[in-house]
């Protein structure tokens, strides 16, 4: 069963939508007990870093502290994957798991002299996809995914693969059972569908 | 790289999808969930549902119709059409939508788009704007007034103010529908749409005009669009996306080739 945590971040569901297509067992939840059962858990959420503060006040930070530091698989989606890291420039009181190093920031105004749009929305392309990443298995390097979202994660030991807009930013991370995607793989057709079900069967 | 995107459209009135010229003289093109899959099993970025008549006819969107669609649909699905509260855009995502466009009710009530940014996040909120060229002004382009409730009534606001303001109160993009081009296939208004995107840092999605892939070519170079919307091209099977983004990449556009 996969805990899909719900901490009114944004819609849950086209993630949960996603999962069900693909077979799997899911629970939308705000227990931290159900977390701490669970064998498998997603974080969604688009939207701002702040609505993360609620995963703290919920005990949900703490339940899934435990559960990944036992073994359970863990995928962050979006904001998500930006809570995996010490925290956002986005909101800078509010800190993120700190499993994986560093701080999320916004795309700059400006890159290499040029104007840069924000968010970031569309679909762009996985680059240097890590060929021993679990997640990504099946993914070409090239593969197009949807992306929206104006905060993100810095590249990182862990980084699973990049996508390039204003530099490269983490667009997927994965260490042992910890895992992460900024884009959204629940709108990412074929290639993201292949993501999910590499998650669902893990 | 960040590719240009191609967004299928479905105007539906009364549960089928139409289509009109210039916002009239509307035909019957078929089922909106059996359209909307073909679109993205031919190649389209993003699929727009547009309840044409809902606002019009003062009723809400068609919740059935958007949950039928949204079942089994992977790519970014846009609902839009009598979405007057925060609580209707609630009620469509909930249906399985991912974005909401808002036109005629964000101009009766601004605060509509923080409202439902707030809830859903910037990125879920698509302010619709419907323009028409100013004819006979000094600066038809600039001038441009804004139009709602399909068409029927002009607003007396400039597109490019009214962009700038919706960008302010939270709008994570712009759908720039030009009535002078829609239906036409002559040719998206790249002049608007450039004047917009370079007056707001949000994507902007032109609509309008689109009847070629040359088309497409010039909104997204001269017109300075993110992303370019299109309907009566697809449904009477002139082309699909596949094909198009062939001939964009041929001329050098950057853009999603479906496996």
């Amino acid at each position: 069963m996969i805990a899909v945590i719900d901490y009114k971040a944004g819609n849950l569901t086209s993630v949960v939508k996603a999962l069900k297509y693909l077979g799997a067992g899911t629970l939308v939840t705000q227990d931290p007990e159900v977390v701490r059962r669970a064998t498998k858990v997603v974080l969604p959420g688009v939207g701002h870093f702040q609505a993360t503060q609620l995963l703290t006040e919920l005990g949900l930070t703490e339940a899934v502290r435990e559960s990944v530091a036992k073994g359970t698989w863990f995928l962050g989606i979006c904001v998500g994957l930006q809570w995996l890291f010490e925290g956002s420039t986005e909101a800078p009181g509010v800190a993120g798991l700190g499993h994986f190093e560093g701080m999320c920031e916004r795309f700059p105004a400006v890159y290499e002299g040029a104007e840069l749009k924000s968010p970031h929305v569309g679909w762009n392309s996985l680059e240097r996809v890590r060929p021993d990443s679990r997640l990504l298995r099946g993914v070409a390097e090239g593969g197009f995914v949807y992306y929206t979202h104006s905060w993100r994660a810095p590249v990182v030991q862990a980084t699973a693969s990049v996508t390039e807009y204003g530099g490269a930013f983490t667009g997927a991370v994965e260490r042992e059972n910890v895992m992460g995607v900024q884009f959204h793989p629940e709108k990412s057709s074929a290639v993201g569908l292949q993501i999910l079900k590499n998650f669902v069967e893990l | 790289m960040l590719t240009k995107r191609i967004i299928a459209c479905l105007d539906v009135r009364g549960g089928r999808v139409v289509k009109g010229v210039q916002f009239v003289d509307i035909v019957d093109a078929g089922d909106p969930a059996e359209l909307a899959h073909r679109h993205a099993a031919g190649g389209a970025d993003e699929i727009v549902l547009l309840d044409i008549t809902a606002t019009h006819e003062g009723r809400g969107t068609l919740i059935d119709t958007v949950q039928r669609t949204a079942a089994t649909l992977f790519v970014p699905f846009t609902v839009g059409g009598g979405i007057r509260s925060a609580e209707d855009a609630a009620a469509v995502f909930n249906a399985g939508a991912d974005k909401v466009s808002i036109n005629s009710s964000a101009i009766a009530r601004p605060e509509l788009i923080g409202e439902i940014g707030g809830s859903f996040g910037a990125q879920a909120v698509i302010v619709a704007i419907d323009a028409r060229r100013a004819a006979g002004a000094a600066d038809p382009v600039g001038e441009a007034e804004v139009y709602v409730s399909g068409g029927r009534k002009a607003t007396g606001l400039r597109v490019v103010e009214w962009a700038i303001e919706a960008e302010q109160r939270g709008a994570g993009e712009i759908l720039l529908t030009s009535m002078d081009t829609d239906g036409m296939r002559n040719g998206f208004d790249c002049e608007l749409t450039a004047r917009v995107s370079a007056a707001v840092q949000i994507p902007v999605i032109a609509s309008g005009g689109a009847g070629t892939a040359a088309h497409f070519a010039e909104v997204f170079g001269r017109g300075r669009a993110d992303a370019a919307l299109a309907a009566s091209i697809f449904h009477f099977g002139v082309t699909d996306s596949r094909e198009l983004k062939a001939e964009l990449r041929r001329a050098g556009v950057s853009v999603r080739l479906p496996c």
